[in-house]
């Protein structure tokens, strides 16, 4: 059982969510409102344990009287708002803004991308075949983890994972501008020579597979990742006493890749590099 | 915080030119030679220690790009190092500013403008020029790289250019707007025995006037005194610029001889409210394109409990076609920093910063000497005018950002940020600045507020129309007779301003609002110059560019240099502005030798693209980039 922190009391704040009178606790956002009123509105860039960056501008909806739409994910509930999720206007730019995406990077491992292109009936091949795509290699530089930029929205949760948000490291950041604009080290550095130290908490809110465990990277490369055959198993990490939560994900009993639960009160499913990626010893069998 | 630097060290130039602006540093932690007994008992660092000094960033990136021309792994190690920022978030600064290189590059890097308004007077003409003369654009040839450029805001002389040179300051250079020599050129090279000159505008540019400055930027001819972009200087009937070539700009006593300083006296015989409720009573409403009523501004920010208080001076103009405020700035620099100071007393603020374009050399140069003028006499500092007020300003100089004209882009630039403009709300009123409760007004709104208070809210209104009072200045480039900036109450007809600048014989547009405003033709010039008017003619004043295109000029040219210009100058932060715009640029290349069917398809694709950047952008830029594009389909059958 996990233990959930009491938060003192909230207000409720009224306002109307599709033609529906809506009451969610002060603080809350249309997305949240949404969700536990089970509308669903997709989103790429939103994360349970990150500030909204509202960067994918995915899940933007309808508020009567403003001059442009507003993300879902950021913005909050206010009293007297009238918000419609499913306006033609709020349904054009998901659908324009799933092409732009689906254009010019691989969503190829982003979860519920096919999905919602299907949904918004979203042409990524109508820029035609030159459209400007963003064209990365991946970059190996390390045993751990493998960055594949050409999977990168630039949903900036990597960099606040990294920065001020959770791990106080601040080995990345974004370089460049505009279409140009990449996440990076100082310099272009490889990853051992940077601040890096291996939690890989931005693996954890990579929206996209844009980052990936090597083994993962490696088997999808050799076409042997098989998710729905893999199990996952929570248990608690040896490797000192605080006590982390790790979810072991084992395919042909094998340890493939570790996360950690995002409700725990411990980790907010953040871990260290022993908790991450440390779990080779386990399955030597010498 | 993980600190972790490279082994790449400075080289003795770069370490002197960021321990110019930051002093020595203190201890071995932040880079000096070696850590002391006394440092090693004692641990630095840590999030706030990052967070207090985080703002000397770009000011010490510039120091490192003037010195050295580029900014090198060393430098950037060493600039982390004195103000405890991670390297990677100062190398994503670095990397966002077109002014930085962090490449190797030459000390000479020469700007060749080929906006709108210098491409309607042959920029590319001049560009081929230098191509056959100093190589491809991007290749160094004899000490010195030249570039095409975004607008410089050089439009009335056009085609335009500015070198940079980037090098020491001569021991005992003064800078030239102190000596009153104030039509000298701009950079510090007017001080007596020089042999260096860090920058040199060539405007009209040819390319053998350019490859003559680039190979020695000391001999480049001197500007034009700013009161030559006034057509209409000396007419009593100017109220904005009135003093813009009457006027010696680096003489605070001129300045006072002609009315200046009374308005902050009535302010400070107004007092705060009293100030803010004769800007309501005048109707002035911003001039940077939003058109905010100023007195509302002032008065949220003034109310709010958290403090302290900012005001921040946007004068990073930086709209194609724009350069009103580079003209008030270098011909009238008292007046903005007079208004700056009321407007601080009007919000409760003791700290004004200008956030000025990084092209406007001259204009920083007359700032700076005006504001250490102003100190000198009590006009700034403690105890302004004797009144117990405190306030001071200072400069930001920007690094070559459009982007960074918006007003949550400011804060996030002179914080030390990455350009990119914050999502509102919160708007800047609550939190702007540093967090805190701040004001942003553009130069020209700022100047505006002097009159008001001069002669009364009453007698300011009764210029112009009810909605739009006051006077308006227009940046009028292109195709006219007498390209400049122009001053006329609101209510007067495009044709009226046309008149004043002599039209051209066949005219075929005129982009009003600039790159974000929208195209009229030459049967709609009756359209009023107010707000209220342009608005229901479908366009926009914006920022006051009255580009004027004769029907030489071939559209679909025009409209892929706007596109460009977007393009380049997305941040990049929010997916419909950071792909829409690459998506519009290549839509535009497609269709630009088509008409009718051929480009149907591509304009059809163009307008939901635009649709969504309109709708779904986080900031303005993505918001308008559409905007000129689709009036010129659709107003002026540019495909057709």
């Amino acid at each position: 059982m996990t233990a959930v922190p009491l938060q003192p009391p909230r207000r409720l704040v009224s306002f109307t969510l599709d033609g529906e009178e809506s009451r969610v606790p002060e603080g809350s956002t249309i997305l949240d409102a949404c969700r536990s009123a089970g509308t669903d509105i997709p989103t790429l860039c939103q994360g349970d344990t990150l500030t909204p960056k509202n960067a994918c501008r995915v899940c933007v909806v309808e508020v009567e009287g403003a001059r442009t739409l507003a993300p879902a994910c950021s913005r909050r509930a206010e009293p007297g708002m009238t918000v419609r999720t499913d306006t033609e206007r709020a349904k054009h730019s998901r659908k324009v803004v799933l092409e732009l995406l689906a254009s010019s990077t691989d969503l190829s491992t982003t979860p519920r991308a096919a999905e919602w292109i299907k949904e918004y009936e979203a042409k990524p091949d109508r820029f035609g075949e030159d459209a400007a795509r963003v064209d990365e290699q991946p970059k190996i530089d390390n045993d751990l983890y493998v960055r594949d930029y050409d999977k990168c929205i630039l949903c900036y949760k990597c960099v606040d994972a990294c920065g001020e948000q959770w791990q106080n490291t601040f080995a990345i950041a974004v370089s460049g501008r505009g279409f140009d604009a990449r996440i990076s080290t100082e310099h272009d550095a490889a990853l051992p020579d940077s601040a890096c130290v291996f939690c890989g908490n931005c693996i954890e809110v990579c929206p996209t597979g844009a980052l990936s465990f090597s083994t993962e990277f490696g088997m999808r490369a050799a076409g042997t990742w098989d998710e729905p055959a893999q199990t996952q198993t929570t248990t608690v990490c040896a490797y000192c006493g605080v006590g982390c939560n790790v979810t072991l994900h084992v395919q042909d009993n094998e340890i493939v890749k570790v996360t950690s639960p995002h409700d725990n009160p411990v980790t907010h499913g953040n871990l260290c590099i022993k908790g991450r990626f440390g779990f080779q010893h386990v399955q030597n069998r010498d | 915080m993980d600190l972790r630097y490279t082994d790449a060290v400075p080289s003795d130039a770069e370490r002197e030119a960021v321990d110019a602006l930051l002093g020595p540093p203190p201890s071995g932690w932040e880079g000096g030679a070696e850590r002391t007994d006394e440092d090693l008992r004692w641990a630095k660092g840590g999030a706030s220690a990052a967070r207090d000094r985080r703002d000397q960033l770009l000011p010490a990136l510039h120091t490192v790009n003037d010195r050295v021309g580029w900014i090198s792994e060393g430098a950037l190690n060493y600039i982390c190092r004195r103000l405890t920022v991670p390297p990677a978030e100062a190398y994503g600064v670095a990397t966002f500013y077109a002014m930085f290189s962090v490449r190797p590059r030459p000390a000479k890097v020469l700007h060749v403008c080929t906006d709108l308004a210098c491409a309607a007077r042959g920029s590319a003409a001049v560009c081929t020029d230098l191509t056959d003369r100093l190589g491809p654009p991007g290749t160094p040839a004899e000490g010195a790289v030249w570039q095409e450029s975004p607008c410089l805001g050089l439009c009335e002389r056009a085609p335009a250019a500015l070198l940079l040179q980037a090098g020491a300051e001569p021991s005992g250079a003064e800078p030239s707007g102190a000596d009153g020599n104030t039509d000298a050129g701009s950079g510090s090279g007017s001080g007596s025995g020089e042999t260096f000159r860090h920058s040199a505008v060539v405007a009209p540019a040819t390319a053998s006037a350019l490859v003559a400055a680039a190979r020695s930027p000391l001999d480049a001819p001197a500007e034009p005194s700013p009161a030559a972009a006034v057509p209409q200087a000396g007419d009593p009937a100017l109220v904005l610029l009135r003093r813009v070539g009457t006027v010696d700009p680096a003489s605070l006593d001129d300045y006072r001889a002609a009315g200046g300083y009374s308005a902050l006296r009535r302010a400070f015989a107004l007092g705060p409210a009293g100030v803010i409720r004769e800007v309501l009573d005048a109707g002035l409403v911003g001039r940077g394109g939003a058109a905010f009523p100023t007195g509302r501004k002032w008065q949220a920010t003034a109310q709010q409990a958290d403090g302290p208080h900012y005001l921040v001076c946007n004068a990073d103009e930086s709209e194609p076609g724009t350069f009103k405020d580079r003209v008030l700035m270098e011909g009238d620099p008292y007046a903005l920093i007079e208004a700056m100071t009321v407007a601080g007393y009007a919000i409760g603020a003791r700290q004004g910063y200008i956030y000025l374009r990084g092209e406007y050399p001259r204009a920083h140069e007359r700032l700076a000497h005006a504001l250490t003028s102003a100190r000198t006499r009590g006009l700034l500092g403690p105890d302004v005018l004797g009144q117990g007020y405190a306030f001071d300003i200072e400069i930001r100089r920007g690094a070559g950002a459009y982007i960074c004209g918006e007003e949550t882009a400011i804060f996030n630039s002179i914080e030390g940020q990455r350009g990119e403009p914050r999502s509102k709300p919160p708007f800047p009123v609550e939190k702007g600045l540093f967090g805190k409760p701040t004001a942003v007004n553009n130069v020209e709104t700022l100047v505006n507020v002097l009159p008001i208070l001069e002669h009364g809210a009453a007698a300011y209104a009764a210029t112009g129309t009810e909605t739009s009072t006051g006077t308006k200045l227009f940046c009028v480039s292109g195709q006219v007779a007498r390209p400049g900036v122009y001053e006329l109450p609101f209510g007067a007809n495009l044709r009226d301003l046309l008149d004043l600048a002599g039209p051209p014989e066949r005219l075929r547009a005129v982009l009003l609002g600039g790159a974000a405003g929208g195209f009229v033709r030459p049967d709609e010039l009756d359209v009023p110059l107010t707000f209220e008017g342009t608005r229901a003619a479908g366009t926009t004043l914006g920022s006051g560019v009255v580009l004027v295109l004769d029907d030489t000029v071939e559209l679909p040219r025009v409209l892929l240099r706007i596109a460009e210009f977007f393009r380049d100058e997305s941040c990049g932060q929010c997916v419909p502005c950071r792909v829409g715009t690459v998506r519009q640029e290549e839509a535009l290349h497609r269709i630009v030798d088509r008409t009718g069917a051929a480009a149907a398809e591509d304009i059809a694709l163009m307008r939901e693209v635009g649709q969504a950047m309109r709708d779904a952008s986080i900031c303005g830029l993505g918001q308008t980039a559409w905007n000129a594009v689709e009036s010129a389909i659709d107003r002026l059958g540019v495909y057709k």
